[in-house]
């Protein structure tokens, strides 16, 4: 099967199913993750801001039995909204909060089961010293003035190693993924696209074998994004220099060029493989 | 070489091709199903395409493996890594439903994670008590000491130099007002602290120590105060009621995140990893409980002790649900759940 071993450096991690296939599952990045984090953090705080405001209106109209209601039902909000808002989304069906949803990501359990609710509760609480830590330490410091300012540049170095934790380590474990046994993967939606070369295609081209001895997979499937990405300056660099490596004159049609030539090579290195000569770039 | 293939027109040059129009419905028909599985859930799923569902994704994933050793189609095989991926987790990751959760939580998460920490439990506890003996002792040979363990703030005019009138009033006296939204304020703060207790435990455990150790001692400070005035009994009365269940539940936070700590500095023959793993899971399942328990405790302290003002009853109370929390967590038989 797998018979290129993933680099453990990039984003991809093996995952072995029980059927035995790797998915080769690809991390989400320490970006899109912040990302999410902080639009889940725009969300709950416009959900609080609204309802704090929809709850004042309520108010004003009440007896002091249905104020004392509303700030209850204000507090209960308030902290559910701050501590269960991760929890809940992460135990549903799509493992990820809105914002993760948003971006493609979901939290996972790094062996494979099923992910538990005390590994979602166990990541989420963790954030407390992630996240919470450092910010009441930087509202003291804004409080207290300049007093103590020694003390909190260290508790803010401190409180620090907890938030920048993910890109000190090769999965970009959150402190609360390392103590949970999650971690965070990219999971898309994708539409199968369309099959560049498909059953109607004519040659129009023909290519000397040593033309087609120049690439390997890796370029191939470079030339594949570009066509399917349709760059028009792209498309060009690209053809100009296939064509100077080949020494192939210029017929004027770009797109068509690289389309042939992509066809040509595709069929030549499948056919090569079949024969176990499988050649992963051009230095191969 | 190399001139022009006289190959009819429908045939398939790569293949890619091939292998897309042999399977291409299946794949199809399984993103359909799987995208149904996230959007609503398996029991929205009709019989044919449950019974259809473990076929398709076998299909697929073999698939996968064939399109990676055939095809040189990337777009392909990222669509098929990714749709094998999300099958996968509907199938593999299959959620626990929520009411079945709930009743394992009570029925034997929570106690058997509470039963497992005994030993840091303990330790939490032995900790309190002993640093409100220190405080207790500390102000009753030298009350100044009382500053400098107790901010100002939370004193409340509670200090050294009140005299004993005033004292027993803040006892007895009730808050008819806003006893609701104190209960309330004092369970989700106590909550957090809660919380924070479990997650400071990372940094081995040292900050957690430090929070229970300042817990006891603001105990044993007012306490002090109040026994100072010969309020000793009262005093007891107005901590027990609420106190047994909230100085439990903060213990048994503290319990948890000491448990992490531990597991992290002392991993034993388990990897660092795993170990924090295991002791992270527990330590989760005890500090939801321990939320559970500090919501007991704000019930009891914000409308409980505001409408009991006997000390024996406020005691009595106090005792009751400590031996029913006791009994809950370690002499209740636990039967084995069947998965999590």
């Amino acid at each position: 099967m797998a018979s290129s071993a993933v680099q453990p450096r990039g984003l991809k991690r093996t995952f072995i199913t029980p059927e035995g296939v790797d998915l080769r599952l690809e991390l989400g990045s320490a970006g899109s993750r912040a990302a999410a984090f902080i639009i889940d953090v725009l969300m709950i705080v416009a959900i609080l801001v609204a309802a704090t405001l929809a709850l004042f209106y309520v108010a004003r109209g009440t007896s002091t039995g249905g104020e004392q209601f509303i700030a209850i039902i204000w507090l209960i909000g308030a902290f559910v909204l701050r501590n269960a808002w991760f929890s809940l989304f992460e135990m549903g069906g799509r493992g990820a909060t809105p914002g993760k949803r948003m971006l493609g990501l979901r939290v996972v359990a790094r062996d494979g089961a099923r992910l538990t609710g005390s590994a979602v509760i166990a990541r989420n609480a963790m954030r407390e010293i992630e996240v919470f830590l450092p910010l009441s330490f930087l509202a003291d410091q804004s409080v207290e003035g300049l007093a103590d300012t020694f003390l909190v540049v260290f508790a803010l170095l401190w409180s620090g190693i907890f938030l920048f934790f993910p890109l000190f380590n090769r999965d970009h474990l959150r402190v609360g993924d390392l103590v949970a046994g999650t971690w965070v993967v990219q999971s898309e939606k994708s539409k199968l696209s369309a099959d560049l070369v498909g059953t109607s295609y004519r040659a129009r081209r023909t290519f000397p074998k040593a033309a087609l001895e120049l690439y390997g997979i890796y370029e191939l499937q470079t030339l594949e994004d570009v066509l399917r990405k349709e760059n028009p300056d792209a498309i060009v660099t690209v053809a100009a220099m296939i064509r100077g490596k080949a020494g192939l004159p210029d017929d004027g049609d770009d797109y068509g060029f690289l389309y042939d030539y992509y066809v040509a090579l595709c069929a030549h290195l499948e056919a090569n493989m079949m024969v176990g000569r499988r050649r992963e770039s051009k230095f191969a | 070489m190399n001139a022009p293939l006289a190959l009819p027109s429908d045939v398939p040059r790569v293949n890619a091709t091939r292998f897309r129009q042999a399977h291409e419905e299946d794949w199809e028909q399984l993103d359909r199903i799987v995208s149904r599985m996230e959007k609503r859930s398996i029991r929205s799923l009709s019989d044919e395409d449950l019974l259809a569902l473990p076929s398709l994704y076998r299909t697929t994933l073999s698939s996968l493996s064939v399109a990676r050793d055939t095809s040189l189609d990337r777009a392909l095989i990222t669509y098929l890594e990714r749709l094998c991926t999300r099958a996968y987790f509907q199938i593999y990751g299959v959620k626990t439903p929520a009411w079945r959760q709930l009743t394992g939580f009570f029925a034997h998460g929570w106690p058997s994670a509470v039963r497992a920490l005994w030993r840091e439990t303990l330790f939490c506890v032995a900790l309190t008590f002993g640093a409100a003996l220190l405080a207790y002792f500390l102000i009753r040979s030298d009350p100044t000491w009382f500053y400098s363990i107790i901010p100002q703030g939370l004193a409340e005019g509670r200090d050294p130099t009140a005299s004993a009138a005033a004292l027993r009033a803040t006892l007895y006296d009730k808050e008819q007002d806003w006893l609701g939204v104190f209960a309330t304020f004092l369970f989700t703060h106590n909550s957090q602290i809660a919380i924070f207790a479990f997650a400071l435990g990372f940094a081995f455990a040292v900050p957690t120590v430090l929070l229970i150790l300042y817990n006891g001692l603001t105990l044993g400070a007012f306490f002090a105060v109040f026994a100072a005035k010969g309020l000793a009994p009262n005093v007891t009365g107005w901590l027990m009621i609420h106190g047994t269940t909230e100085i439990f539940a903060i213990c048994i936070s503290g319990a948890a995140g000491i448990r992490i700590g531990l597991a992290i500095a002392f991993p034993g023959r388990a990897s660092r990893m795993d170990s924090a793993v295991e002791a992270g899971r527990t330590a989760a399942t005890a500090m939801a409980g321990a939320v559970i328990m500090l919501a007991v405790a704000g019930l009891l302290e914000g409308i409980g002790r505001q409408t009991i003002t006997s000390d024996g009853l406020r005691m009595l109370i106090g005792s009751a649900v400590l031996v029913a929390w006791l009994s809950y967590f370690y002499a209740l038989p636990l039967r084995r759940a069947n998965g999590e």
